[in-house]
């Protein structure tokens, strides 16, 4: 089955159409990335899936269910968007932490408050609390910041803040991971931590979506790459399809001006 | 007992008033004010526009002005027994809040939009979003100008003696009519520079608080 089917997704903003029906979908344990200039809909593209803007119209499948409907003329309610976005897992270009917390406060605060919900949170507070932050510390090593978990987030390198949204993201347990140009925000010598972190994670089998501008990483770390030029998706393949192969010649032209920089 | 004795001892008794004012009215403007600037916030108009009215009403007339209309008015239209502390209350809650509310607006306005989307993302409710990670990163942002009107509201209180509250200024203004001295006044500035001075400090120590986070 599926883990995510997205079909003809459209966006606009004003009169500005930014996806044109956009469709794709993924297998479980699958990476994939998605290219393109910027201004092509990759972001938005991202940003309606997760919630943050609602799309005109269209399908958003998890696991063979429908969890939007753009042709349904109920609206979501607050609490169905919520839900549907804990599915997904989203980590931002710029990190987004919580500045008034500390790395390990930071990734257990949803968990948290999340699990107050939970019909026996009563009964089991404690164990329930201990969980969660045991499994928030393992995230935190798993990214490499054991020693950084009580550090505020202006006490950490960009790298380093990456790190931790993307544990933060981890610890609900997202079905699809997703990353929105996760190493645009650093400088170059920071960005190969994030790229290794993501790389560490596809190995073991999390299922990913990448917005990103580097197109090696891409070809290394993906099973699938997306090329999207204005709203639309032009090629959808392996690495090697898409990036030595394009059939279109929108792709070529970009991936020759990548090449001349 | 030499005079002044008599004029501190007065003095403070009206401090006490001048400070149960001061209290009074952050206890209720406060979250009053916050209450406010959400209906400014408002996406929905009829909201909206009866709060931004009230707001330019409020900031746009004398205090002063304000709490004779509410000392007064209620007399004028016939309805008796109103009590001039509560007149009072009101004026300078009602006052306090619409400031506030500005001031909150703006705190709140400008934390950065990504702050909300990663809270939502990560499944919160918009309360939660709000209480959670919002209002903590607003009250350090709003310490500085809170301190401000914290420090006007220490010397607004002087205004409630239009109607007839017996604060400090009240009382130091009584011993130029009944003794023939000034110095009183003088010297009811001493209370207030105290006051004022008292805040500064525990304004300070907030902020030294708030300063192990930037952002």
């Amino acid at each position: 089955m599926k883990i995510l089917e997205i079909k003809d997704l459209r966006k606009s903003f004003g009169k500005t159409e930014v996806l044109k029906g956009v469709s794709f979908s993924m297998e479980e344990g699958e990476v994939l990335s998605i290219i393109g200039s910027s201004g092509s809909g990759k972001t938005t593209l991202l940003r309606s899936i997760n919630f943050l803007e609602e799309a005109d119209c269209g399908k958003i499948y998890v696991e063979g269910n429908c969890i939007y409907d753009g042709s349904s003329a109920k609206k979501l309610t607050a609490a169905q968007v919520r839900e549907n976005q804990l599915n997904f897992g989203l980590v931002f270009q710029s990190f987004n932490l919580f500045p008034q917390y500390t790395a390990l406060e930071n990734v257990t605060l949803a968990p948290l408050l999340l699990a107050k919900e939970r019909s026996d949170y009563k009964a089991n507070k404690k164990a329930i609390i201990e969980e969660i932050e045991n499994n928030a510390k393992a995230l935190l090593e798993r990214v490499g910041l054991a020693d950084r978990m009580d550090n505020y987030p202006c006490q950490l390198s960009g790298g380093q803040q990456q790190r931790v949204s993307i544990a933060r993201a981890l610890a609900l347990n997202p079905k699809v991971l997703f990353f929105d140009e996760p190493t645009s925000a650093l400088d170059p010598e920071l960005t190969g931590e994030i790229l290794r972190v993501i790389r560490d994670l596809a190995q073991k089998k999390v299922t990913m979506v990448i917005v990103t501008h580097e197109i090696d990483f891409a070809r290394n770390v993906s099973d699938r790459i997306i090329f999207m030029a204005d709203g639309v998706v032009l090629e959808d393949g392996t690495p090697a399809d898409v990036l030595d192969n394009p059939k279109h010649e929108k792709t070529k032209a970009f991936l020759r001006k990548l090449n001349d920089k | 007992m030499s005079i002044f004795i008599t004029v501190t001892l007065s003095l403070l008794e009206g401090l006490l008033t001048t400070f149960k004012i001061f209290a009074l009215t952050l206890l209720m403007a406060l979250p009053l004010g916050l209450i406010i600037s959400f209906g400014s916030m408002s996406k929905i108009k009829v909201i909206k526009w009866p709060i931004k009215t009230l707001i330019w009403v409020i900031r746009g007339t004398p205090l002063m002005l304000q709490l004779i209309v509410f000392g007064f008015g209620p007399g004028l239209l016939g309805i008796d027994g109103m009590d001039t502390f509560v007149a009072v209350m009101i004026a300078f809650v009602l006052n306090y809040a619409c400031y506030f509310s500005e001031i909150f607006r703006g705190g709140i306005e400008g934390i950065p939009k990504g702050q909300y989307e990663a809270g939502a993302v990560l499944g919160l409710k918009k309360s939660q979003i709000f209480f959670k990670i919002i209002l903590m990163q607003v009250v350090k942002r709003i310490i500085p100008p809170m301190s401000n009107e914290f420090l006007t509201l220490v010397k607004d209180t002087s205004l409630a003696n239009t109607i007839m509250i017996y604060e400090i200024t009240w009382n130091a203004k009584r011993f130029m009519n009944s003794e023939h001295i000034l110095w009183p006044l003088f010297y009811s500035g001493v209370f207030y520079l105290a006051f004022c001075g008292i805040l500064t400090l525990i304004f300070g120590y907030i902020e030294k608080k708030l300063d192990y986070y930037k952002g």
